[in-house]
């Protein structure tokens, strides 16, 4: 079934009885090519490319509870390719590129929205670094625009630009970044992988794997074992309780990032904002409430939920720069688990296991990858060599000494 | 999170600074065979356990002391708090 225009009119007229789950719900099979773990954004849209542009068969994607049950659906819905180091800009740009047609691809609304992303600066050394940054982005093909303050005001009058400490001096502005809706950019990897025969299979949690002379035969799971000789892990959050069972200590911590949503206003912010001084980030949904948040709590977590001082912290970031979201009440607060990794950039490579690949470390960028991360998971799945924009993403970097640590913090994870 | 410290009480979370798991105490000897590969994992690579945790907290806003606090990653709920002074053994 093809949506389009004419269909949702058709629909309309008789009654929307015509209108079928959009992807079947299979029972498991004893032995698959592919398997997947995870069913989340980055493993369904692996098992998307490796169906559709791959063209690979038997593919499974097992989930341990519902699709798109983890960060997919938590986080602040935010697209862009402002990054700095070689290892990631090339990276994030690809994804931009496939964003740019997600919706033609996999013929469903993912309301992707290139409503731009303004990074303000507060300083003359923050422009600078804005400013090289912006160059780094052009370089490889994204676009971007250093603003003055004149430019900002123009975008956003209402903004606090005399603030006594933080003034806003200008911005970084990417126009092509903006947002999706995170929950349909699931759906649409989920439906358009189920049509090329991929088996989503729901409530089968992973409990072991079957590893024969360091080749991997197969996993064990709550619903039984199935063999498969090539496996990839993608379960952002768990990676390090996932990969223990295949005897793997990981370059990774995970930590709770809470994210916040506002009664919904008038239309006030029509792009991405972020904070140059704080870490504040927001946007407003077609809904009008303002999706905003901010750091890390900071200590290892697995809770999906985090603690009253970060609230006040993203609260107090968002009152420095719009005093006026201070009469706006919070409707909603919830967590997720962050990979965070030892230099802040992610991992997809092979592993020390034959028939063993990892997709992991997205930190709190994993959102705006989705795209590319399942293109480059899959080309390494089908084709045992990494994609050319994330050849830098090896496990084995921090051994090599090769990090990719944008914000130049070192091996301290809840500092990325 | 209110971190039960064995001079000062309950303290808020907010007044420590945290840096990962406890076992950062038992550093490598940069002078023996094969300490490159032990640095490696000392340096990046964790345990990183859903469950029980024992991990660093420095008393940053408070007395400046290094604790180790024993705390569950799942439910947040903190079981314990000693110096980690005391489980290290001389300066830590």
């Amino acid at each position: 079934m093809r949506y389009s225009g004419l269909r949702v009119i058709k629909e309309a007229l008789t009654g929307h009885k015509g209108w079928k789950p959009i992807w079947r719900n299979p029972e498991p099979q004893s032995s698959y090519d592919y398997i997947i773990i995870g069913g989340g954004g980055h493993g369904l849209a692996t098992a998307y490319y490796l169906s559709n542009t791959f063209k690979k068969a038997r593919i499974a994607v097992l989930e341990k509870g519902w699709l798109g049950s983890g960060n997919i659906g938590r986080n602040t819905t935010i697209i862009r390719s402002n990054y700095l180091l070689p290892g990631n800009e090339p990276f994030y740009e690809f994804s931009m590129k496939l964003w740019e047609n997600l919706e033609q691809e996999f013929n469903f609304n993912a309301m992707v929205s290139q409503r731009g992303i303004l990074n303000l600066l507060h300083t003359d050394a923050q422009r600078d670094a804005y400013r090289r940054r912006g160059n780094a982005m052009i370089l490889a093909g994204a676009d971007a625009e250093l603003l003055d303050q004149d430019g900002v005001r123009a975008m956003y009058p209402w903004l606090n630009f005399d603030n006594a400490r933080f003034p806003i001096k200008g911005g970084l502005l990417q126009r092509r970044a903006g947002t999706a809706r995170h929950d349909g950019v699931a759906w649409g990897y989920a439906r358009g992988a189920d049509l090329k025969g991929v088996d989503l299979i729901q409530n089968c949690e992973v409990t072991g794997f079957r590893i024969e002379n360091g080749t991997m035969r197969g996993v064990e799971t709550s619903r039984g074992y199935i063999a498969a000789n090539k496996v990839g892990v993608a379960v952002a959050g768990s990676t390090g309780r996932v990969m223990a069972m295949a005897g793997m200590r990981m370059p990774i911590e995970s930590h709770v990032l809470q994210a916040f949503v506002s009664e919904g206003l008038k239309p006030t912010i029509d792009g991405v904002i972020t904070f140059g001084a704080g870490h504040f980030y927001v946007s407003q949904s077609d809904k009008g409430g303002l999706v905003f948040g901010g750091d890390i709590d900071g200590y290892n977590s697995y809770a999906q939920r985090g603690n009253m001082a970060v609230i006040e912290d993203v609260a107090q970031g968002g009152m420095a720069l719009m005093p006026a979201i201070g009469r706006a009440r919070l409707l909603r607060v919830w967590g997720g688990i962050m990979d965070m990794s030892m230099d802040g950039s992610p991992i997809i490579d092979r592993t020390p296991v034959s028939g063993l690949y990892l997709n992991a470390g997205w930190c709190y960028g994993g959102f705006k990858a989705t795209p590319a991360s399942g293109y480059a998971f899959a080309h390494l799945l089908a084709t045992d060599t990494p994609h050319e924009t994330a050849r830098a993403y090896r496990l084995d970097r921090f051994e090599r000494g090769l990090p990719i640590d944008e914000k130049g913090m070192g091996a301290q994870p809840n500092l990325h | 999170m209110l971190i039960p410290h064995p001079l000062l009480g309950l303290r808020d979370a907010e007044e420590f600074t945290y840096l990962g798991d406890a076992r950062l105490l038992d550093r490598p000897d940069g002078m023996a065979e094969g300490a490159a590969a032990a640095f490696y994992e000392y340096v990046h690579l964790r345990d990183n356990p859903a469950g029980v945790h024992r991990e660093l907290w420095f008393h940053e806003q408070g007395d400046r002391s290094w604790l180790v606090v024993t705390r569950n990653t799942v439910t947040h709920e903190i079981l314990g708090a000693e110096l980690a002074r005391n489980v290290k053994g001389g300066a830590a």
